[in-house]
């Protein structure tokens, strides 16, 4: 049962070994560069490339073997095409549904970055999930899923049944100012679920959470345990208002609690579960690790779909919908999607931007760089994160417990290719529900254990917080 | 003695690519007479490259002007059809498809570079997108009353206008549009496991269930097709303000770029990757564009076509002995880097050699078990990237950089 988990590891390092001795096949590679860097540029290490167009999020960890692109390719093409409803001929593209949340993982995850979360003021898009559950937890402590609707809202379903309602936003508006009276407001989303009690359900718990970009999560992956625990210190005993504490998560293979590092709440264990729980949840495709479609028994009823049948109503394509081997061909797709150079870090802005990002304790929680031993040697990475859980106040709570993870807690989000989301997917939404317009919104938001930090922030200069901007920009 | 002053001359070139296609070049070549057809002693490779963009642009407009009138002819035909089914006017019609099919599939290595064929608003998603999502446009097996088709109450008019705002959304919308729709209108679910394509037969527009409304749909799509290419076509019109002209105003790296960009993507990673390796990996049979009509090895061909038509710089129209000559890469190349252009010609014909070699039907070559198909599909596919790259040297030497990723 740990195979998958390990041989992907091994996968990663083979090919950064193999890059580490590769012919440079394109200007794409970071061998063009001069060998001293006076600023640290390449977030991925040996798998940085050089692109800061709207392709940046969608290159390949180079890598010149005709397999390792065969294998990327398809798991690309699987996870950019559209899925279709079954019976259809085109077999190893259907069983979508029978609810879902969109018909591709590329609808939420544009050019691998982060589509749009809203269509409008008022209006979701696709890509906006809302995690739904009960009030309690299992003995592995998963939240209980809600009754009806089931562990996520899924607004849209197949031909001739029904989607599960829709999220209503309506926006505050929230105002402060810096310390050089300059004021500022910021929008706060007010999300509803209208339908609930139009139906008479039982107001479950939710959380509504954007998509994030894809780049890198192979390089998350191998960040050993160790030095990620080594960050935390749930009980403060340094003193420094800031705890970071790991989530312990289920994980579905293995069968028991592990360290959770996926997700704006950490409660994915590995990108193999995070990619099937993700055709699970969002697309109503089914996997070995979970084989039965997403839809509650109450669903069933009212849907006229068979409960738990392999096949219920001839809607569900092969079993599982997602084979073994074309699962581990998206989960290695994601694994090999490769992180881009950061632009003008030589700039003197974006270097002061650099330091107040240090004066200000921001590295803290979004940890600059690990260095990772794998078997083409050392490399260093910079994510921007300590992948741990931090109470990030009451203004971010979604008072919805995710495993560990309390209801005000989130994991610090990598940083990396924040600076080209504009580029790639058109937009600058930040933060898990997409409620800061820009960077600076993100930042001002940040509560809780970062409070002293956004409050430092709202102290500096004009100047200097457009310092620190660039600097973020820069990622 | 020629060949050396030609490399000498390459040399300096690729010295001048190195620090960037800066100004303009400060040797300047004469122009080589007229009527002399070997290439110049002394040839002004910027001109070439102006040449080679004209002809670009002028073969393109050609191309997509034989699309469209294949995909009129078709609208005749499926017209035709509608107004009196029976198997012959259906007969018709699928041959009036497959004829449209060559064209176009010589297109598409004008995408992958925001043209006109797939910008935004680009109408490729309506045109030719896939997997085409059978259950959502019309009944399948074993689901009599799905599809937009005989769902008359939730869809009472079906129209341009309702399929536009239907198609290709990843949310609760899908592919119900294009070449592949109207082949499934026209084919149905190919469900045999043996050779052998979709057999649909004329009566499910006389006497099923909502026959009169599946006709309607399939007029609905083909003229949409066809108003879809009409402005492809407009956009490379020549004297127009369009996307020519602006194509042709840029300065040439970019636009070299662009066009580089667009094969080479077709060739290392659309086609060879995305409609070939892929479906020999995954090994499912009807992991086939085309898999409705089993039309994929000659979509496969055309697409290789696509490529050789912007190296060769020639464009033969469909049905007809009218082949346009000009200006293409070879030529282009055979001046910036003769070595290259003779690898590139040799992987040119291989590739296409090799994808000729691919037997009809697809979904039966990739067979898990056909091992000399698989064999002919593999070695097509290396063949093709490998063609790939070389179009990443080429722009090398023209001091472009050439992403083929997709």
């Amino acid at each position: 049962m740990k195979t998958p988990v390990v041989s992907l590891c091994v996968l990663i390092a083979g090919v950064l070994l193999v890059h580490a001795c590769a012919a440079t096949d394109s200007a794409l590679s970071p061998a063009s560069l001069p060998e001293k860097q006076a600023a640290f540029v390449t977030s991925g290490g040996r798998a940085t490339v050089f692109d800061n167009s709207k392709d940046a999020f969608s290159h390949r960890i180079p890598n010149p073997g005709l397999d390792h692109r065969t294998q990327f390719f398809t798991g690309e093409s699987l996870f950019d095409q559209n899925w279709v409803a079954a019976p259809s001929s085109t077999l190893a593209r259907d069983g979508l549904g029978p609810l879902f949340n969109a018909r591709s993982c590329a609808a939420c995850h544009g050019k691998d970055g982060r589509s749009n979360p809203f269509l409008s003021e008022t209006e979701p898009d696709q890509a906006l999930l809302v995690r739904l559950s009960a009030a309690s937890q299992n003995p592995q402590l998963e939240q209980l899923p809600h009754a009806v609707l089931g562990g996520q809202l899924q607004p849209f379903a197949l031909p001739l049944l029904k989607g599960e309602g829709s999220l209503k936003i309506n926006w505050k508006t929230v105002t402060g100012s810096y310390a050089d009276g300059t004021s500022y407001r910021l929008t706060e989303p007010v999300f509803t679920l209208p339908f609930i009690a139009e139906q008479g359900l039982d107001m479950p718990l939710f959380s509504v959470r954007q998509s994030p970009q894809v780049i890198g999560l192979g390089l998350l992956a191998q960040i050993p345990e160790s030095m990620l625990l080594g960050q935390s210190d749930p009980e403060d005993r340094d003193q420094d208002g800031i705890s970071g504490r790991p989530n312990r998560v289920w994980d579905v293979a293995q069968q028991k609690n592990v360290l959770g590092r996926f997700g704006w709440k950490a409660n994915q264990p590995n990108l193999q579960q995070q990619v099937a729980g993700a055709f699970h949840g969002d697309l109503g495709i089914t996997t070995s690790l979970f084989p039965l479609e997403d839809v509650t028994e109450a669903q069933s009823a009212i849907n006229n779909i068979a409960y738990d049948g392999p096949v219920p109503n001839g809607m569900q394509g092969s079993d599982p919908e997602l084979p073994d081997r074309l699962l581990e061909r998206v989960t290695f797709y994601i694994a090999n999607l490769a992180v881009p150079a950061r632009r003008h870090a030589e700039r003197e802005t974006v270097k002061k931007g650099e330091a107040l990002f240090t004066q200000l304790a921001c590295q803290k929680c979004h940890t600059p760089r690990y260095t990772l031993d794998s078997s083409g040697g050392k490399d260093t990475i910079a994510p921007y994160s300590d992948l741990l859980l931090h109470d990030m106040g009451p203004a971010l709570a979604d008072h919805r417990p995710d495993f560990e993870a309390t209801g005000q807690e989130w994991r610090t989000p990598p940083l990396w290719g924040i600076g080209l989301i504009e580029t790639v997917n058109g937009h600058t939404r930040f933060l898990h529900d997409g409620r800061a317009r820009n960077l600076t919104e993100a930042v001002l938001w940040h509560g809780g254990e970062a409070q002293a930090s956004q409050q430092a922030f709202s102290v500096l200069s004009a100047e200097e917080r457009q310092y620190l901007i660039e600097f973020l920009e820069s990622l | 003695m020629f060949k050396r002053s030609l490399m000498a001359f390459s040399l300096s070139l690729l010295l001048c690519a190195s620090c960037q296609s800066s100004v303009n070049n400060t040797s300047t070549p004469a122009v080589p007479a007229p009527g002399v057809s070997a290439a110049p002693s002394t040839p002004d490779i910027e001109m070439l490259k102006t040449q080679f963009l004209q002809n670009y642009a002028q073969n393109v407009y050609l191309n997509y002007t034989d699309a469209h009138t294949h995909a009129v002819d078709l609208q005749t035909a499926v017209n035709a059809f509608i107004a009196n089914p029976d198997a012959t006017t259906l007969a018709n019609a699928k041959s009036a498809w497959l004829e449209a099919r060559v064209p176009y599939s010589q297109s598409e290595g004008y995408r992958f570079y925001d043209g006109p064929i797939d910008t935004e608003d680009g109408p490729e998603g309506q045109l030719n997108a896939w997997p085409m999502d059978e259950v959502y446009v019309d009944y399948v097996q074993g689901q009599p009353n799905a599809g937009i088709i005989n769902q008359a109450e939730a869809y009472p008019t079906i129209d341009a206008a309702l399929l536009k705002q239907l198609n290709e959304s990843g949310g609760d919308k899908n592919i119900s549009t294009g070449y592949h729709a109207i082949e499934f209108l026209l084919w149905g679910q190919d469900l045999t496991v043996d050779a052998g394509a979709g057999e649909r037969s004329f009566t499910d527009y006389t006497i099923a269930a909502n026959a009169d409304r599946r006709s309607t749909y399939l007029k609905v799509a083909t003229d949409l097709l066809v108003n879809d290419l009409k402005t492809l076509v407009d956009a490379w019109a020549p004297e127009q303000v369009n996307y020519r002209q602006s194509l042709l105003a840029m300065d040439t790296s970019t636009a070299l770029g662009k066009v580089l960009k667009g094969i080479g993507t077709l060739s290392a990673s659309e086609l060879s990757a995305e409609r070939m390796a892929t479906p020999l990996d995954i090994g499912d049979r009807e992991e086939e564009h085309s898999c409705f009509s089993d039309n994929t090895r000659d979509d496969i061909l055309h697409n290789a076509q696509s490529i050789r038509n912007v190296l060769t710089g020639q464009y033969a129209v469909t049905g007809s002995d009218t082949v346009h000559e000009g200006t293409g890469l070879f030529a282009l190349m055979e001046v910036a880097d003769p070595e290259l252009a003779l690898r590139l010609k040799a992987s040119s014909e291989k590739s296409l050699m090799l994808t000729q070699a691919i037997q009809s039907p697809f979904d039966q070559e990739i067979r898990p078990e056909n091992e000399a198909g698989k064999a002919r599909v593999l070695a097509a596919i290396q063949e093709l990237q490998a063609q790939g790259r070389l179009i990443v040297e080429a722009g090398q030497v023209l001091g472009i950089q050439v992403n083929t990723d997709l």
